[in-house]
Formats: structure tokens, sequence, C-alpha cells
């Protein structure tokens, strides 16, 4: 009797413990591990190393983001997959890409990601802009290697984005 | 000698309080949990998808199981986040999945014109059951499958309508 009361109480704490946790991790922050290198060198400038970082999820509520933020999203062509990737384009901006020698407009409710090393990123420039609506939460801090310890920076200077809606002859 | 007492009663109060707190907290991650995770109840209005959800507005159960698994296919009837505004959910029925032909008409309103797109791999193509006024896939284009946060599963209110949406 007193172990099966014993193992119930155990469980109960577990239990416990564990809805908080998850409800911690889905409304205020949680911390991930990034793998791969498209985003060094902000993220694993090695290749080995495996950054830990900060995920904040308070962003969610009114989906009020920045040109430069790095966030969390889930892929548009698996749902399963999650990619950290930065804003480089907000609803109405207008993004050049020299690969295809073309300028698109990022329509409303969407925006535009970008790796910082471009030579090996999947992103924006293969799947085209995607929905805010994927956005699982935004990297604040890294955590995870000691000596790297610190805020992640918004770095705007990525690319010329041209404010092309300035020049009046363009349409 | 009274500060004394007094000193105890306070400790005594604000363990109380605390404790009661606790319980409140555990109870709100507990509603976070089974919301999130198991199913929760959604008020939606709207014309988009007459007649089977009314116009002035029904309160649907949607379980938030199957999407995770992968289950979602085509007749299910599907909350999703708006891919034009990610504050807003839209209930909308989904239509044909990653892979398929969808040939549909463009603007039932002024045309007979018709489209037929190829949905990409990772996304789906949702439609309001109400054509004639219902913004979906035919307008914005396929949603990414990411964007599905529920299957409805049943109507709640009103109580005539009680039950699986097909009646």
């Amino acid at each position: 009797m007193g172990t099966r009361s014993l193992l119930w109480d155990i469980t109960k704490k577990y239990f416990t413990v564990g809805l908080i946790g998850l409800t911690v991790s889905d409304r205020y922050a949680s911390i991930v591990s990034v793998r791969g290198s498209s985003m060094s060198p902000a993220f694993n400038p090695g290749s080995d190393t495996s950054d830990y970082v900060l995920v904040e999820k308070f962003c969610l509520d009114k989906y009020r983001f920045s040109h430069g933020d790095v966030v969390v999203f889930s892929s548009p062509s698996n749902h399963k997959e999650k990619h950290i990737k930065r804003i480089i384009g907000l609803p109405g901006d207008w993004i050049g890409t020299p690969n295809l020698d073309d300028v698109l407009k990022v329509p409303e409710g969407h925006f535009w990601v970008e790796g910082d090393n471009s030579v090996s990123s999947l992103d924006s420039r293969s799947f085209g802009p995607i929905p805010l609506g994927l956005i699982r939460g935004r990297v604040t801090h890294i955590v995870w290697p000691p000596q790297r310890m610190g805020r992640v920076e918004k770095e705007t200077n990525q690319r010329p984005l041209s404010s092309l809606q300035d020049r009046p002859g363009f349409y | 000698m009274n500060l004394f007492g007094n000193a105890v009663r306070w400790r005594s109060i604000a363990k109380e309080a605390l404790d009661r707190t606790a319980i409140v907290a555990k109870f709100l991650c507990l509603l976070h949990v089974a919301n999130t995770y198991i199913c929760t109840p959604t008020l939606v209005y709207g014309p988009s998808m007459l007649p089977t959800l009314n116009l002035t507005g029904d309160v649907l159960l949607a379980e938030r199981v199957s999407h995770r698994l992968g289950k979602v296919g085509p007749g299910d009837v599907v909350l999703v986040r708006s891919p034009v505004d990610p504050r807003k959910s839209l209930t909308k029925r989904v239509v044909a999945m990653a892979g398929d032909k969808v040939t549909f008409v463009v603007d039932p309103r002024n045309s007979d014109r018709v489209r037929t797109i190829v949905v990409p791999r990772g996304h789906v193509w949702i439609q309001g059951d109400n054509i004639y006024a219902s913004s979906d896939s035919r307008q914005f284009g396929p949603v990414p499958y990411g964007l599905i946060e529920g299957k409805i599963l049943c109507r709640v209110w009103p109580l005539d309508g009680f039950g699986s949406l097909n009646h």
C-alpha cells in the first residue's frame, strides 16, 4: 500500500512538472538546438558545434516582427521540419532576387527569409515568401556554448532591399 | 508578544495564498495543454461555409491530434491560420492535398472561367462550402500544411444542430 501511494505521488509530480514545462515552452520561451550551417557565422560557425538558443514566444501574440529578426518557423514543404533563418522582408517590401534577375513584392501576411550563409541555405530564394502563421518563435539569445553566450543581434545590412515604391516611373 | 502573533498569522496567510495560486496556475496549464494538444471549442461565424455552418455563429469542437499525425484529408473541415492575416483563424474545407490537381471556378459570380492547378508538396487547397462568399485558396493559393491548427469534430451550439456536421 505504501509503495502504491508513493508511486502515485511521483507520477502526479512528474505529470504536473510536465504540464507546466509544456505550457511555459509553448507560451513563453524554450531552448532549441541549431543544426546545419545555414546561419554561420551567427550560429554554428564551426561545422562540429551545435549551438543552443533561446526562442521566445511572446512575439506570437501580435505577430509584429522587424527586419533582421531571427525566427523559427515550420517548413512550407514539410510541416514536421522547423527552420531557423533571418527575416529579410516583411509584408509590402520589394525584394530583389539577383539569381532570377527579378523583383517581387512580399504579399500581405507573408515574409521573406534568408540564411546568413547564403551559399548553404535553403530559404525564400527557393520556396518564395511564406505566411507569417508558420512562425513558431523568435531567437533572442545563444545559451550554449558559454563562450558565445549573448544576445542575437539584428543585422539589417544583408542586401540592398530596394524601396522601389519611391521611384514614380517604375510601374 | 502581539507582534510575534501577527507575524505568524501573516506567514500562514501568505502560505495559503501561495498554495491557492499554485492550484490555479496548475489548472491553467492543464487547460492550455488540453486546448492545444487534445481538443478545444471554437466560435466560428461568417457566410463562407453556408449551408454547413450558420451565418450568425456556431460553437464547434476542434480536435488537435489528427493534423500533427498527418491524418487530415480531403473533405475535412479544418481550422486554418489565415495566410493573409496571421492573427486570424479561418474555418474551411480541405478540397485537395499535395500532388492533386484542382479545377475550380475562379469567380463564380461574374464568369464561368475555370483554372486547374497542381497543389505543391507540403500544401493543401482549402475552399469554403459557399463559393460565392468565401475568400479561400481560389484567392490566396494553396496553403502550407503547417498552417492547419485543428480538424472540426462536431457542432456543440446551437443545440438543434448538435452533432456531426453532415446532416
